[in-house]
């Protein structure tokens, strides 16, 4: 272990040397975030070489207005909220599902478990808060093929899941583009497989390379990535081992397919990104809580003074914020970066720098 | 979110399995990794088997797991004595 630790260590900094300027590469995934932060990966890597954390923490790009739609829901005695544990915290308008203290808020632990409680009460609507990346959207898909095939008529969901390779295109064409490189989600690959990365390898010529969580793995793929631009190449390349494959895993991205399509949605810091979010389709919009109860998901603005949007784009370090870890800290959140664990703000209030 | 922990199915009937993870036992589904077998070591994630996995390379992952919880418990224990941080 500790050899292989050398070796990407040298790499790096071969390589970094070679290159001279600064280097930026983004980290997609919070849980790299968490995981750069646990292993000190700072403090072993050149001067020139900096990490921005990308827009990978679902919670963190949930846009507002979303927040909102739940918290009006879960103030509905008919509703009940199945929620992973991770948007409990999230602040809307008026608090967060946490502070509304009510018991039709129920934290689950898969969608499984959203479904069974809307067999449990067939009097009351199960709203399923479906968020997350490839890895998560999955599970949603197949219980609403579930809920369908089994007649669950009290099932829905709200649909906030998100394609991550659309995102990080629109992050290169925006004008503030100063990634060279970013370091991909390991378990998005899983699902999506190294060959979705594509259209940034061979549109922006940008090395892509996925890594595992553990210290090493996220050394390996930087130095993979260094590598790469020290030679002034872009490939597609993985350290992750046998889990991610190129093509991923089909059966899973059918499912996905199969209930879900793109559409434009808002992501937090970043806009209406173009088929970037996900919405069921037509044959499945029973159980989209949007048609249920004709709701419309209005956008709103980000509380004053918080820069998650421009931390979740790599423009600015978390401390860089007026509110950081005095008015915005892990026990009282202002944005979603503070709120969820895998946050770069939580990362960089946590451990520090 | 998107942490998927490797562990060992056990059982397994139709789409519905048990699985195993240092001691630690799931009812998941595996109706994404059809062709996965019992004592086979997959990814879990949100209660779905996502991907099957190498039996080392998950044996590291269990490792780290260990011993971030050591760590943790060490660090807990020095801040509920007061001390510095581990």
């Amino acid at each position: 272990m500790l050899e292989r630790i050398e070796q990407a260590k040298k790499t790096i900094h071969a390589a970094c040397e070679k290159v001279g300027r600064q280097i930026q590469v983004m980290e997609v995934c919070g849980t790299h975030t968490v995981s750069i932060f646990r292993h000190g990966i700072r403090s072993l890597l050149p001067e020139n070489l900096k990490l921005l954390s990308g827009p990978g923490c679902p919670v963190c790009v949930t846009d507002q207005g979303y927040i909102d739609v739940v918290m009006d829901l879960a103030r509905r005695d008919d509703c009940i909220i199945a929620t992973y544990g991770d948007m409990i915290r999230v602040p809307g308008k008026g608090g967060s599902l946490e502070s509304l203290h009510r018991d039709n808020i129920k934290v689950v632990l898969s969608t499984d478990d959203g479904l069974a409680l809307a067999k449990k009460h067939p009097d009351k609507l199960v709203v399923f808060v479906a968020v997350g990346f490839e890895t998560t959207t999955p599970a949603s898909a197949v219980a609403v093929a579930d809920a369908a095939s089994e007649g669950v008529d009290n099932f829905c969901i709200l649909s906030g899941h998100k394609l991550v390779v659309p995102a990080m295109q629109a992050l290169l064409g925006s004008k503030n583009d100063k990634i060279d490189a970013f370091l991909c989600p390991g378990h998005v690959s899983v699902i999506l497989g190294s060959d979705a990365y594509k259209p940034v390898v061979e549109e922006f010529k940008r090395p892509c390379v996925v890594a595992g969580f553990e210290g090493v793995q996220i050394l390996e793929g930087l130095a993979n990535i260094c590598e790469q631009i020290a030679d002034g190449r872009a490939d597609i390349d993985s350290v992750y081992g046998a889990a991610v494959t190129p093509q991923g895993n089909k059966v899973a991205w059918k499912i996905i397919t199969d209930t879900f399509e793109p559409c434009d949605g808002p992501w937090r810091g970043l806009g209406v990104i173009p088929g970037a979010t996900l919405k069921l389709k037509n044959e499945y919009k029973q159980f989209d809580v949007l048609h249920r109860f004709g709701i419309k998901e209005v956008p709103t603005e980000e509380p004053a003074g918080c820069q998650c949007g421009q931390i979740l784009c790599g423009l600015l370090d978390p401390p860089q914020c007026g509110l950081f870890g005095n008015k915005c800290t892990p026990d009282t959140p202002v944005g979603p970066c503070m709120v969820s664990t895998e946050g770069a703000c939580s990362a960089w209030y946590k451990y520090g720098k | 979110m998107c942490l998927a922990v490797p562990a060992r199915i056990i059982e397994k009937e139709g789409d519905k399995a048990v699985a195993d993870a240092m001691g630690n036992r799931w009812n998941i589904r595996v109706t994404l990794t059809p062709d996965i077998e019992v004592g086979d070591v997959v990814l879990i994630h949100a209660g779905y088997a996502i991907a099957k996995v190498d039996e080392e390379e998950a044996k590291k992952t269990w490792e780290l797991f260990d011993e971030i919880a050591h760590f943790e418990a060490e660090r807990l224990k020095a801040e509920q004595q007061g001390g510095d941080d581990a």
